[in-house]
């Protein structure tokens, strides 16, 4: 028996498994400049030009910390509740790659910048907390190409010794809804902060994904195997559901799972196997000579905490109790900062319960459609904030309403102007309608017998009838008035 | 002036300020003399015709108020110099050339010295002999047959055969302070963090330190002045007051007190060197100093710990020599062959055992029981010394346990060539500063030295301590110029 309908189980014969997931995500800090060195970051620049002799490992290159990167981490996390560490080190992971200049990662891997944390999702069913493990500094390596020349490959150390933050999760999630969740949980909060774009395309955020699978009820983890550099929340999702049943097959058939690295192929969406755990690398971590211990002090982390926005979590708790928001709307509202910031903008001056449906309805369909985000919203906060203004004192119908926006949506037009231009203004001078009725009443008299007759029920036929002689623009509620009167 | 070479650093500042010599007599006095030296092997890259043509320059318009106004050198070829080739005494930077300067070099060029060219030194500073030089070894001015010392063997022969007025080394273990020692001429190996190592082609980042090797006391604290800045370029640079190391030198020690451990009195030292210690102890007190006993505990754990950690940090420090992206690269079938092919044919059999060491002691499953501790051996020696020094102003002891040794007679046992280390590597295991000064020679003639060590920061009094036992030791080394035809 299930507790909850939400509940994601794999079932063989007359056996039911739970999937446990942790994520090690790798989210790329917003900054200037590299974690070492001064180069700088932009996304898409012409391989090899923002590489400094620190980053392609000269002989006596020294790197140096990047203090506004230790800033970024730090405010991460306090978003994330967690506890900052006044004096972390960093290590050296040392491997060989063509694309790793030093020779070795600069990492921190026993005394991490932050320490455990939490992050509250929001799933149908309820919260749920899933914790978090530890967030760590590191530098990113470069990048290999090896499909420009048949022989030779390619290395572009433009994103070697970029600043990424590591951050860890307790083996807390359960399926792959609570994985897209908990990605899209830690992207609004670093977003909110500004510490990472989480542009996921640009491989500013990007995964590894720990799955195990054990019967359900059972107390004791499953052996994991860890699915490496996953970039898409679709590709994580589908990666889970392939390995766990992956997993599930092999136990029901009787076998062990070997502890191992997979890849996940997102053309055949399988998983397979990189490296077992006999194979794994001995990356001789030790403290980096070059740098000290990183030590901050409780003022240094006091005035980053005073630069700290309202989170998502605060945000949403405020617009529930302050706009009398029902969660969903409020959830959806504060998911992103961007979101959140217009639809303030919009109620500044306009009512809430009209904005919030006007927001979440027409408006994120319309972007939905045009595949747009909010920051390119056509409609501007301000210009929504009329179009619901013109709705509330009643200038305009919610039919026409929806007639301006479509307007506004196609370049940001003043809905007053759109509603002047075209006459679309709301006919409610009881004289005008009641010419107007007169000339319906006339026109259908056979009806408006039967009507009183006692055929109640064509009196929408007339109201639908006015509607249509004024091309909608008639005031509905004093159209009914005046039809009772009248018939 | 055909005794140009002779003169101390001091002499040949005065010399120029006085407008008595230009930079170009004086570079070439040292450039002629190094022509007629190629024997001793002390160059690895020689750039005098461009140290001619900046001398010429420097004398057009001379700026005298500087500290080494025109003055010559040649440099540890561990020192990145821009536009000119830095090997680190290996086969793997062979055709390495900077396009940037290490901020010890700046540093000197700023004040008006003039660069001669690169001084040979064992691959990446690593030995005690410069045997393990891909450019061959370096005879000692002293004898034909003798080690100059090492790792900045180069550097020794070079000052002591008077080729170069000064000379910087970098001193990991006591490589400036053991060929110092062996070639009769004086070393300092400063707090670590008092210079940068920015620029220096690294082998035990944690232990490495740049520092003045000179003829006498007083020109290496005019080098330590120049040399020592506070870098942010250097993570482990420190920011602390240094003194005018020469303006403030004096031979008033009057009352300070000096602490002779008595670990150090290790087993099967020669006679000579404990003899040298007590001739130096009553040098001490003719000066003035107090002499008390003290006890460094963990001494004798120094040698293993250093064999531990200075291997660990050069095994990751050597990674980026890969044949990828500049140096030696041997052609391969795949990446790991290639890698596999440089690292062997570009790297001597001495790096590649450190390096094999410093992999195995790093090693899951071997770190807690090697390098983690001796991490902590090394928190105990560094005690060691802060509880002397509740107690005494500096520390006297031999620099080294025994003088010079012939080539070849330890390229066969790595360990008895570590062992000529033991008194020289708890200094950077400490970080402390060291200096050594020749003292008296053996009874085959060869010269042996006598180390200071300090507090940290405290490189004025061991300068101090140095120039005055300098004055009453009045050593005269014994070189003849036997390779000069």
């Amino acid at each position: 028996m299930s507790k909850n309908k939400s509940e994601y189980l794999i079932n063989r014969h007359d056996n039911q498994y739970e999937v446990v997931i942790g994520l090690e995500v790798h989210a790329q800090v917003t900054s200037q400049s590299k974690l070492f060195s001064t180069s700088a970051t932009k996304f898409g620049a012409e391989p090899n030009t923002q590489v400094s002799l620190v980053d392609a490992a000269f002989p006596g290159m020294l790197p140096v910390i990047n203090e506004f990167c230790v800033k970024q981490a730090i405010k991460t996390g306090i978003g994330l509740k967690a506890k900052i560490n006044k004096r972390s080190v960093f290590d050296r992971k040392n491997y060989f790659y063509a694309d790793l200049p030093q020779g070795y990662q600069i990492s921190q891997f026993k005394d991490p910048i932050v320490g455990e944390g939490k992050v509250i999702l929001d799933m149908p069913d309820g919260q749920k907390e899933i914790g978090i493990e530890r967030l760590h500094l590191e530098q990113d390596a470069g990048k290999s190409i090896h499909d420009l020349d048949p022989k030779n490959t390619f290395v572009d150390l433009n994103r070697s010794g970029v600043a990424l933050m590591e951050i860890v999760s307790k083996p807390d999630l359960r399926s792959p809804d609570e994985v897209n969740a908990y990605i899209k949980k830690l992207r609004s909060i670093m977003r909110y902060l500004g510490t990472c774009d989480g542009n996921m395309q640009e491989g500013s955020l990007r995964a590894d994904v720990n799955v195990s699978v054990r019967k359900k009820g059972s107390k004791e983890f499953g052996t994991r195997c860890e699915i490496k550099n996953v970039n898409s929340i679709k590709f994580m999702q589908m990666a889970i559901e392939y390995e766990a049943n992956r997993q599930v097959d092999l136990i029901e058939d009787g076998q062990t799972i070997d502890q191992e690295t997979r890849l996940f192929d997102t053309k055949k969406n399988e998983t397979r196997s990189m490296r077992s755990k006999e194979d794994a690398h001995d990356y001789r971590y030790f403290p980096d000579p070059d740098l000290l211990p990183l030590e901050v002090s409780d003022d240094f982390i006091e005035n980053l905490k005073s630069e700290i926005p309202e989170l998502p979590d605060e945000k949403k708790k405020r617009f529930i109790e302050k706009f009398k928001l029902s969660p969903y709307e409020a959830n959806i509202l504060v998911s992103d900062i961007e979101t959140s910031n217009y639809f303030e903008n919009v109620i500044k001056k306009s009512d809430v319960k009209l904005a919030t449906n006007w927001i979440i309805g027409e408006l994120f369909a319309a972007l939905n459609e045009k595949n747009l985000e909010i920051t390119e919203s056509p409609i501007s906060a301000g210009n929504l904030s009329k179009l619901i203004n013109l709705i509330k004192d009643g200038t305009i119908s919610g039919k026409i309403a929806k007639t301006v926006f479509e307007q506004m949506m196609e370049g940001d037009k003043d809905p007053q102007k759109i509603v002047e231009e075209k006459g679309l203004k709301q006919e409610s001078d009881p004289k005008a309608l009641e010419a107007l009725i007169d000339k319906v009443i006339d026109d259908n008299r056979e009806k408006a017998n039967e009507y009183k007759s006692g055929k109640v029920k064509l009196f929408g036929f007339f109201v639908g009838q006015v509607m249509k002689v004024s091309g909608g623009k008639a005031n509905p509620q004093l159209v009914n008035e005046i039809l009772k009167k009248k018939l | 002036m055909s005794d140009i070479t002779k003169q101390s650093l001091s002499e040949l500042v005065e010399n120029i300020k006085s407008k008595k010599l230009s930079s170009s007599e004086v570079t070439k006095a040292f450039v002629e003399r190094s022509e007629k030296s190629k024997e001793l092997n002390v160059y690895i890259t020689e750039d005098y015709s461009n140290a001619l043509e900046k001398a010429k320059k420097f004398d057009e318009k001379p700026n005298l108020d500087l500290k080494l106004p025109g003055i010559p050198m040649a440099v540890k070829d561990l020192f990145c110099t821009k536009d000119l080739r830095t090997t680190a005494g290996s086969k793997i930077l062979n055709n390495f050339v900077p396009t940037y300067e290490s901020t010890v070099t700046q540093n000197i060029w700023n004040e008006g010295a003039i660069l001669m060219g690169k001084l040979n030194c064992d691959e990446f500073a690593m030995g005690s002999s410069n045997e393990t030089s891909f450019f061959g070894n370096v005879q000692n001015p002293i004898d034909k047959n003798l080690v100059p010392g090492g790792s900045s063997g180069g550097s020794s022969s070079a000052v002591a055969a008077q080729l170069t007025p000064i000379t910087i080394g970098t001193d990991t273990g006591g490589s400036i302070r053991q060929p110092a020692s062996f070639t009769g001429t004086v070393g300092l190996k400063p707090t670590y963090g008092s210079c940068s190592r920015y620029g220096i082609v690294a082998f035990a980042s944690s232990l490495d330190q740049a520092g003045p090797m000179a003829q006498n006391v007083k020109d290496c604290a005019l080098l330590q002045e120049v040399i020592s800045t506070y870098d942010v370029k250097d993570s482990t640079s420190i920011d602390f007051k240094r003194n005018e190391y020469s303006k403030e030198l004096t031979k008033d020690i009057k009352g300070k007190k000096i602490g002779i451990p008595k670990e150090y009195r290790v087993d099967d030292m020669p006679k000579e060197i404990e003899d040298l210690w007590k001739k130096g102890i009553e040098y001490a007190k003719d000066c003035g100093a107090e002499i008390i006993d003290i006890s460094l505990p963990h001494t004798n754990y120094a040698l293993p710990t250093y064999y531990i950690v200075a291997p660990a940090e050069a095994s990751s420090n050597l990674a980026r020599y890969d044949g990828v992206k500049y140096g030696f690269r041997a052609e391969g079938e795949n990446l790991i062959n290639m890698y596999e092919k440089t690292r062997s044919e570009g790297f001597g059999a001495e790096v590649q055992r450190r390096i094999m060491i410093g992999t195995y002691v790093l090693s899951s499953g071997y770190y807690d029981a090697y390098y983690l501790k001796a991490q902590k051996v090394r928190k105990l020696i560094k005690n060691d010394f802060d509880d002397a020094y509740k107690k005494v102003d500096a520390i006297l002891t031999p620099s080294t346990p025994s003088s010079a040794f012939k080539i070849g007679e330890k390229t066969n046992d790595p360990v008895s060539m570590y062992l000529n280390d033991i008194f020289t590597v708890p200094v950077n295991l400490a970080g402390l500063p060291g200096i050594s000064i020749p003292a008296g020679h053996d009874a085959k003639g060869y010269p042996l030295g006598l180390q200071i060590i300090g507090k940290a920061f405290d490189e004025q009094n061991i300068l101090n301590i140095a120039y005055a036992m300098e004055e009453k030791i009045n050593f005269k080394n014994n070189i003849t110029d036997w390779w000069i035809k």
